[in-house]
């Protein structure tokens, strides 16, 4: 019998910051999404003293003070590196696992016993602990759904330590029963409220439902939820991890921003970062798509566009892909408006070692070359001294545009200027 | 007994994949190059200093309390978060929710963190201190000549 176990790092975010900071340790501790908005991670104290989920920053100022809550911006740098150690300490358990968020991994066991579940678990969690410092919680499950559903209980019943299974059918059900229709994974706020309508509000009714009646309702997908809730699997693991297609930056704004040049400031601050990403998987872009919008949450003029380039031969060239950048965004830029977001997207990436040659590249090697090494010392300079230690002159120097990070720690795992200080 | 030992072979580092050049002009024939047949294996120093990647951490270290046991202020310090400290380990450690770097030291039943400088106190663990090891440190990168 295959068994599948689900691990979730606990307030991913905020353990991350605690790694570097023990004496935040048994205090109130939140981190804010992008611009320093909302609230999206929270440490068990702060959840205990009551900030909600999406708690808006500005809001809570007051309360945060008063409590002493310890406020972060979103680190991504930190949490992404966190996130892979965790990855790799987790494959030392399992040969076969799917990542499935920056926080949560599914590993497959065959041929385990149930009655080790606990212990294994118990493992997982101590090593993952010692070797990153992350607290996680396994739920163990015959599909993934039921482990998803463990992991619920792994959470938050403190009786459980952290690990939890759902892999005998029969027994199950009692807890099934204590499942709201609304916890179960897969099932989105509108079926839930559908599911709920007609009073089936646990996984456990839901599950006893006739199959044509949740196959109408809620489509294949419904029944494959609710077989899986019955212990038949229908996910499998998706273990493919391929290179990016596409790569994405694009931020909000602090502010909103009227003047083009403030934008192409922000558009070539963005390919410059996508670029990097680009050349670290060994990548050509063979386009490039450029897009603003304004703040549709107001009730200003709304405008929106976006304007692709394709390039003759697929490059990594910062500069060439800058230029591309910004004659696409002054191909679409309207004055008058408040832009609130500008966005960048490398398209039709190709393997740099490994594609079709273009025999226009062949005839500048040297001009090629020189390109290339110029790339690799504005590369090493930026992961030696810091992001943003060589910069283009048309990124900016002020970046007004900048979102608003005011309370971020240092990069501690990815940058040699900002490891940890220890005295 | 003094055994020969037969010269050490490398394989070719194949992990890094290196782009050739397509040579739309000449190629040079004549004389091969007499080193050629000396290529070695590329030495990587991570291989050499990091056992376990994941739980692996750069910390940089200020002030002069280790300065008996090498380490100086602004050297960088290579955490093993895997590995068990044992007595005498140079570790680092949370002593009330502050981090630190000192040698471990167990006496008969007592816990000691120890600096290396005299001018410093020595810390004991007792039942009150919030304590923690956090990593055991395997190297100092330590800057010659400065």
């Amino acid at each position: 019998m295959k068994i599948l176990a689900l691990v979730d790092c606990n307030n991913f975010y905020v353990s991350c910051e605690r790694v570097f900071v023990p004496s935040l340790q048994n205090t109130p501790t939140v981190v804010l999404s992008n611009n320093d908005g909302c609230v999206i991670a929270r440490s068990q104290e702060a959840k205990t003293i009551g900030v909600p989920m999406g708690a808006p920053a500005f809001k809570y100022k007051a309360f945060f003070e008063k409590h002493g809550v310890r406020v972060f911006s979103s680190n991504y740098a930190l949490y992404g590196d966190m996130s892979q150690r965790v990855v790799n300490t987790l494959s030392t358990f399992a040969p076969s696992m799917e990542v499935y968020s920056i926080d949560e991994s599914f590993l497959e066991f065959s041929g385990a016993d149930l009655k080790n579940l606990n212990e294994i678990g118990q493992k997982i969690r101590q090593k993952v602990l010692k070797w990153t410092g992350i607290p996680v919680s396994v739920g163990f499950g015959i599909t993934k759904t039921l482990a998803k559903a463990a992991n619920k209980f792994a959470k938050k019943e403190k009786w459980t330590n952290g690990v939890f299974e759902l892999c005998d059918t029969h027994k199950n059900e009692d807890f099934l029963k204590q499942i709201p229709v609304n916890d179960i994974w897969g099932i989105g706020r509108k079926n839930g409220k559908k599911l709920s309508d007609h009073n089936i509000t646990s996984a456990y009714l839901f599950k006893e439902l006739p199959d044509l009646w949740i196959k109408k309702n809620l489509t294949v997908t419904g029944l494959q939820t609710a077989m899986e809730l019955r212990g038949i699997p229908c996910f499998t693991l998706d273990k493919s991890q391929p290179a990016k297609k596409t790569i994405v930056t694009s931020r909000s704004f602090g502010k909103p921003i009227l003047s083009l040049p403030e934008l192409e400031e922000s558009v070539a601050s963005y390919v410059t970062r996508a670029a990097e990403k680009l050349r670290k998987q060994q990548s050509l872009a063979g386009g490039i798509m450029v897009y603003i919008e304004t703040n549709i949450h107001n009730t200003l003029p709304q405008y929106s566009n976006s304007a692709t380039i394709k390039f003759q031969i697929a490059t990594d060239y910062t500069p060439e892909l800058i230029s591309a950048a910004v004659k696409s965004l002054r191909s679409i830029y309207k004055t008058g408006y408040r832009f609130k977001k500008t966005g960048v997207v490398l398209l039709d990436i190709i393997n740099k070692n490994n594609r079709q040659a273009n025999i226009l590249e062949f005839t500048n090697n040297i001009k090629n070359e020189k390109k290339n090494n110029l790339m690799k010392i504005l590369d090493a300079a930026n992961t030696r001294f810091g992001k943003g230690t060589l910069n283009y002159a048309s990124e900016g120097i002020n970046q007004s545009w900048q979102m608003s990070r005011n309370f971020k720690s240092p990069d501690y795992t990815t940058c040699w200027t900002e490891l940890p200080e220890i005295k | 007994m003094n055994y020969i030992k037969s010269t050490d072979f490398f394989l070719p580092e194949t992990k890094n994949i290196t782009a050739l050049p397509f040579y739309i002009s000449e190629v040079a024939a004549g004389f091969p190059s007499p080193a050629d047949d000396y290529i070695d294996k590329k030495m990587d120093l991570n291989e050499h200093l990091i056992n376990h990647p994941a739980a692996t951490f750069f910390v940089r270290a200020y002030g002069d309390s280790m300065q008996d046991a090498n380490i100086e202020s602004g050297d960088i310090l290579i955490v093993d978060r895997a590995l068990e400290a044992i007595n005498n380990s140079i570790v680092i450690a949370v002593y009330n929710g502050e981090l630190t770097v000192k040698r471990l030291k167990q006496t008969g039943n007592k816990l000691f963190l120890m600096p290396e400088n005299k001018d410093y106190p020595v810390l004991e663990v007792t039942k009150e201190t919030s304590f923690e090891i956090w990593g055991v440190v395997t190297y100092i990168i330590h800057k010659a000549g400065s």
